[in-house]
């Protein structure tokens, strides 16, 4: 555990540790980091092992890891999203509304002909970025709670996603960028589902502005303590906007993710409940609800785990019903244990 | 300082009468500080016993101790009619009679006053709360208090004094022998002040024994029958009836010498002050906290605040690093006035401030020291596109931590681990990075171990010596002296006065508390 440094920095006046203490010390501190990076990668695995042998080895095959990393692939982007707004201890309830909203426009978008259809993509995007910044600036600017925002616009959008397509849903049957939804990049072995490839893009994109950027340890820091992050001069409105404004594209970008793949959005029904899973993954992996601590990789975790949740109950067939018991019991399970993986920690 | 004079640790009672409340060789030790140490009271039925002492006297502790928050040493006693009660415990200090009134008022704002009065003690009929059978019951309690507002007032709607009524009539209601009295006048304008003196002479003829915390020496002079004074959390003596004078009780509150412990090497004279770096010009926040004032800092010196807590010293200092809105005053910086709409505008301008408190405040204790340290020019190192330079981040925390000793594993380490020396290092090293101008140090010293202490005292030293303008923020006395090269004393909101430099004062404890209680001393 990391007491064991903590306890040395703690000393007053022993100068800085050498010899064989120091290095078991380190040693220590490297294997509870390593711990806290894997997170919920055990977990990840027992579930995937367990479902193996319950359905009978129907679940490490080729085709039934490509379907999970595809069902996985729309919540991964919608959680990267919401990882980004709660590291700043905020919340955002209408990604499932925002992404029916800019499928509808995509699909849309999509029918002004095969080149011009193109155009669906950056329409769907710019629909969700600009849900994300209407609700950024009421955060950020008139200073409204995050949960009471994104509860309306929850609401709102949805109505408007419906009013988009006159409450009918919209097809095209020549969905000039359909491949994203249903095309694979042959890889000789295997197969790759582009759905998984942009997913995966979005997770590295994501770990890069967190981690290797100015804007990332802004995030970091106003989750972590607003009052110093304002006082050390960050622009911490700038930084709400950002976030929210990024989990209105990323919901975008899951719209064209999922026009692509059906060839149709529906105002109605199209990613209702999806910010729950979203957030759900968040927390999953690990990422602090009052924000200031979590991954990005914790999400990828997260995701991967509530994906492999739902196609492994359905190989071993269980009901419906019980799916949904056992899901729920699973989030809080995870998140109970993970609490107490936490508590020997250096948090305090 | 001649303590030995006030040194009276034997009885000294008001008659023949036994005390209600005996306080004996209380001790409080916090994890490196020994806050009390075998500190005595005594409070008599009908008197009021002034509580005083300087900032961190340990005033508040034996409070807290005598009202169940903290539990003390082992070997005191706390008797209360001779009878010896477990301390420790709220729930037994409430029966037994004792009461305490916090500046911080305990109130819930969204309730009624009736409803407060009985907060915890409900009155009930059957399942059901008694709303009419509570009301009734305050009326008593209000009417003896002369309270201009009815029990079924929202408490949210009502003055600061009227919320202190409802905490008294809520400490009769429970039969409290025993009122303490935590300075109830810093938030009342002089006419409520007047009325609650009022109330505490009736409460006084009523039998009570009354135990008041206050600064105010002119509180002290009105109301109190006994003073007993504390001086870093020890006893230092009591001052009965005519013997209770300014002079006397400020040389017991500061009695002790400077040692040479904050001496730092440069000269103190005004002849080394460099160039005017910052001109403070009837800066107020519409007096609110801070009436307007005005002063020059200069390049290469140490000027120090004083002043009591609440005196308005961190709210200035918040006022000129716009960390708070100024509603008046200029703001001068290096000859050029500045308009700070935010702390970064005035970050960017060269003014570094040092939080009072650095763990709600400053640090982000989930952070790693590279980061806490970097932060404040993570922007100016960052390449294209904002990508952190995360090499040079590692050379700065390195260098940073190597020069101000910061004794910590690595720069990878979390903050919240630190010790709070190393966890003020790293802060400090923060504001350092960014080559301010100005520095304002606020209670640089707080929470810190005596080593670390002297390291950053050497650090501010070093600063000094460099060019940096430097204003210290400091409760402890001592340390103001040691360190600054002038000190402004504020009070009220205002500042009072100066110390040192050319003021044509000396640097002496009973100068500065003069200044800071408000009293003329004969010339010192």
């Amino acid at each position: 555990m990391a007491d064991a440094t903590s306890n040395e920095a703690r000393l007053p006046d022993v100068p800085a540790q050498a010899g064989p203490a120091a290095e078991k010390g380190r040693r220590r501190a490297m294997a509870s980091s390593l711990i806290q990076t894997l997170g919920m990668l055990p977990v990840l695995i027992i579930l995937a092992i367990g479902f193996h042998y319950l359905s009978g080895g129907r679940f490490f095959t080729e085709q039934n890891v490509s379907i999970v990393a595809q069902q996985a692939s729309i919540n991964i982007v919608l959680a990267a999203g919401m990882t980004f707004v709660i590291l700043t201890g905020g919340i955002d309830l209408s990604v499932g509304s925002i992404l029916a909203a800019a499928a509808m426009t995509g699909v849309i978008g999509s029918t002004f002909g095969p080149v011009l259809g193109f155009l669906g993509i950056p329409i769907a995007l710019l629909t969700g970025l600009g849900f994300g910044l209407i609700n950024g600036a009421l955060i950020a600017f008139v200073g409204l709670p995050p949960f009471i925002v994104t509860l309306g616009a929850l609401t709102a959008v949805r109505g408007m996603a419906r009013l988009i397509g006159n409450d009918t849903t919209v097809f095209n049957a020549d969905l000039p960028f359909a491949f994203i939804g249903n095309g694979e990049i042959p890889l000789g072995v295997f197969d790759l589902p582009w759905l998984a490839v942009i997913a995966f893009l979005v997770v590295l994109a994501s770990w890069f502005v967190l981690r290797r950027t100015v804007l990332g340890t802004h995030i970091y820091a106003v989750g972590g303590n607003p009052a110093a992050a304002r006082l050390s001069g960050i622009k911490v409105w700038a930084v709400l906007l950002f976030v929210y404004a990024t989990s209105g594209l990323l919901a975008g970008l899951g719209g064209v993710m999922s026009a692509a793949r059906l060839y149709a959005a529906n105002g109605l029904q199209l990613g209702q409940a999806y910010e729950l899973d979203a957030i759900a993954a968040v927390i999953l992996g690990g990422t602090s609800f009052v924000g200031g601590i979590g991954s990005i990789w914790g999400t990828l975790v997260g995701a991967l785990i509530i994906a492999a949740l739902t196609n492994g109950l359905i190989l071993v067939g269980v009901s419906d019903i019980w799916q949904f018991i056992i899901k729920g019991l699973v989030i809080i399970g995870a998140v109970t244990l993970d609490r107490y993986r936490l508590k020997g920690g250096a948090r305090t | 300082m001649s303590a030995q004079v006030y040194d009276e640790t034997s009885d000294r009672t008001g008659g023949e009468k036994a005390p209600t409340l005996e306080m004996r060789g209380i001790s409080k030790t916090f994890p490196g500080v020994k806050a009390l140490n075998g500190v005595q009271v005594k409070a008599y039925a009908g008197e009021v016993l002034a509580l005083m002492g300087e900032n961190g006297a340990g005033k508040s502790t034996l409070m807290k101790i005598l009202s169940g928050a903290y539990q003390a040493d082992p070997g005191g006693e706390i008797l209360i009619d001779g009878k010896p009660v477990q301390a420790g415990d709220p729930i037994a200090a409430k029966r037994n009679g004792i009461a305490i009134i916090y500046q911080e008022l305990s109130l819930a704002p969204n309730l009624t006053v009736a409803e407060n009065i009985h907060l915890g003690d409900e009155l009930r009929k059957g399942a059901f709360v008694d709303r009419a059978g509570m009301i009734e019951n305050s009326k008593g309690a209000l009417e003896r208090l002369g309270a201009p507002f009815g029990p079924s007032t929202v408490v949210g709607s009502l003055s600061i004094a009227n919320q202190q009524l409802v905490e008294i009539a809520r400490a009769l209601h429970a039969n409290a022998k025993i009122l303490v009295m935590d300075e109830p006048t810093t938030a009342l304008s002089s006419r409520e002040t007047e009325k609650l003196f009022h109330l505490v002479k009736r409460l006084r003829a009523e039998g009570i024994a009354i135990i008041y915390i206050s600064h105010r020496m002119a509180e002290i002079y009105e109301l109190s029958d006994r003073v007993s004074v504390l001086r870093d959390g020890a006893y230092v003596g009591t001052l009965v009836g005519d013997e209770i004078s300014a002079d006397a009780l400020v040389r017991m509150m500061v009695g002790r010498d400077v040692t040479s412990f904050y001496k730092h090497d440069h000269d103190k004279s005004a002849a080394i002050r460099g160039e005017p770096v910052l001109q403070v010009e009837g800066l107020t926040d519409g007096g609110r906290m801070v009436k307007p004032a005005s002063f020059t800092l200069h390049a290469g010196e140490v000027l120090g605040l004083a002043g009591l807590v609440g005196s308005g010293r961190t709210e200035l200092a918040r006022l000129v690093y716009a960390a708070d809105p100024m509603t008046g005053g200029r703001v001068v910086l290096k000859g050029q006035e500045r308009h700070f709409k935010t702390p970064k505008d005035a970050l960017d301008a060269g003014i570094a401030y040092l939080t009072e408190d650095r763990k709600a405040q400053g640090l982000f204790l989930d952070m790693t020291v590279q980061e806490n340290i970097n932060l404040g020019v993570i922007d100016r190192d960052a390449g294209r596109g904002g990508v952190l330079d995360l090499k040079r981040a590692r050379e700065r925390a390195k260098a940073a931590i190597k020069a101000l000793a910061i004794r910590v594993a690595g720069p990878d380490v979390n903050v919240g681990s630190l010790s709070g020396g190393n966890q003020q290092k790293v802060l400090l090293s923060r504001l350092l990075e960014t080559n301010p101008a100005v520095l304002i140090l606020d209670e640089p010293t707080r929470g810190v171990d005596v080593g670390a202490k002297q390291e950053i005292y050497r650090i501010i030293d070093k600063l000094a010596q460099q060019g940096v303008a430097i204003l210290v923020i400091s409760s402890e006395m001592p340390e103001v002296m040691g360190i600054a090269d002038r000190i402004l004393v504020m009070r009220e909101g205002h500042i009072e006065g100066e110390v040192g430099g050319t003021s044509g004062k000396a640097i002496t404890q009973e100068n500065i508390m003069a200044l800071a209680a408000g009293v003329a001393l004969e010339a010192a």
